[in-house]
């Protein structure tokens, strides 16, 4: 095969959904082995191996975003059918939901107000552009509203999809070190505070610690979702933040 | 043949999310209410069936994976997120800390205040 062949091949695979669908499940299935191999270390968080295995690898094959994400969006579709199967576990936590439903109610309301407007507040304080600002805002919701949001307020939404996976990976990671120093050792005070803070990524590593902290944080990342949509844009324009 | 079940269910109520959220004019995007409106399904039902079981639990299982297509988005953003790291990266860690400290406190109060004699320490 001479290398005019190669390329010529490369040139038609790098743009069909085949590529971009396998090196997604590769990369992940390594970054997943890592992370395990390492004791499940969380800072070797596996979407944070994938993604950087990625960049690097679309960065040295010179192949755009828009190219590799034909392929990619078939395992981000799934967001959506994973989003409403939130519901089962969810429901298995009903008679407990029923107990904590007004505490769950209040922490909600102000987590959601607090996530939003310390974040827009500290990006301000240190120079970040509005655009930027407003891109943040939704940081702490999944990522397919999150985008919405950003857009309805002026935000770009590809960039709100980033700051919403760093942030889920953050809250992945520091989550559980907090809860320790702060002594919370009931599993659906912890769920809450995750699913608000880090949304699906934060709901993933609550279902390694239990079922019950995977479910109330599925809980507060569901209600937390519709909160952020109804109350942030209102928020952020009663405060003049919108520029 | 439990799989696929479980999954079409998913996807129809998925679809009737976007279709309600639409129609109603909602600001909520469709997965988020096909999933309330599965809670309710199952609350009135009260039971899960074991296709939707094992559709969900595989699914959830993999939750991580699905948000790499767009962690990847960030090559796209590389010039604005090294222009302007130092405040993306304080509003980030920040927040994210603030956020989680704060929702932990306020739950573990006011489940207190409001449920006495639900905690249960191990």
């Amino acid at each position: 095969m001479t290398d005019a062949g190669i390329a010529t091949i490369w040139v038609y695979l790098s743009t069909t959904p085949l590529l971009g669908l396998t090196i997604t499940l590769v990369a992940y299935g390594i970054a997943y082995r890592t992370y395990l191999w390492a004791g499940s270390n969380p800072l070797l968080h596996p979407v944070v191996l994938a993604v950087t295995m990625l960049i690097l690898f679309l960065v040295a094959t010179d192949t755009p975003y828009e190219a590799y994400f034909t392929g990619g969006q078939f395992v981000h579709f799934l967001l959506g059918p994973a989003t409403v199967a939130l519901a089962i576990p969810l429901y298995q936590q009903l008679p407990k939901i029923r107990r904590l439903w007004l505490p769950v109610l209040i922490t909600l309301v102000s987590g959601v107000t607090i996530g939003a407007l310390s974040s827009v507040a500290l990006a301000r304080l240190f120079g970040a552009s509005l655009q930027t600002q407003l891109s943040l805002a939704p940081k702490s919701v999944t990522a397919p509203v999150a985008m919405g949001i950003s857009e309805q307020i002026g935000g770009l939404p590809s960039l709100t999809a980033v700051m919403v996976v760093a942030t889920g990976i953050l809250g992945a990671i520091l989550g559980t070190k907090l809860f320790a120093l702060l002594r919370i050792r009931d599993d659906s005070v912890k769920g809450i505070a995750m699913g608000i803070t880090a949304h699906g990524i934060g709901t993933a590593r609550a279902f390694q610690v239990s079922t019950e902290m995977g479910a109330f944080s599925g809980l507060a990342m569901a209600l937390s979702t519709f909160t952020t949509a109804l109350v942030l844009p209102w928020l952020l324009q009663w405060l003049g933040w919108l520029g | 043949m439990q799989f696929l079940n479980g999954i079409t269910l998913l996807l129809i109520f998925q679809l009737i999310g976007e279709f309600g959220a639409r129609l109603l004019d909602i600001p909520v995007p469709g997965p988020v209410i096909g999933m309330l409106l599965l809670f309710l399904a199952l609350a009135v039902r009260r039971s899960v069936p074991p296709s939707l079981d094992t559709a969900s639990s595989t699914l959830l299982s993999h939750l991580s994976l699905l948000f790499v297509p767009a962690g990847v988005g960030m090559m796209i953003h590389f010039e604005r997120i090294t222009g302007e790291w130092l405040p993306i990266a304080v509003a980030l860690l920040g927040s994210t800390v603030i956020t989680m400290l704060a929702s932990a406190l306020i739950m573990a109060g006011t489940s207190r205040l409001f449920a006495p004699g639900e905690r249960q320490d191990d």
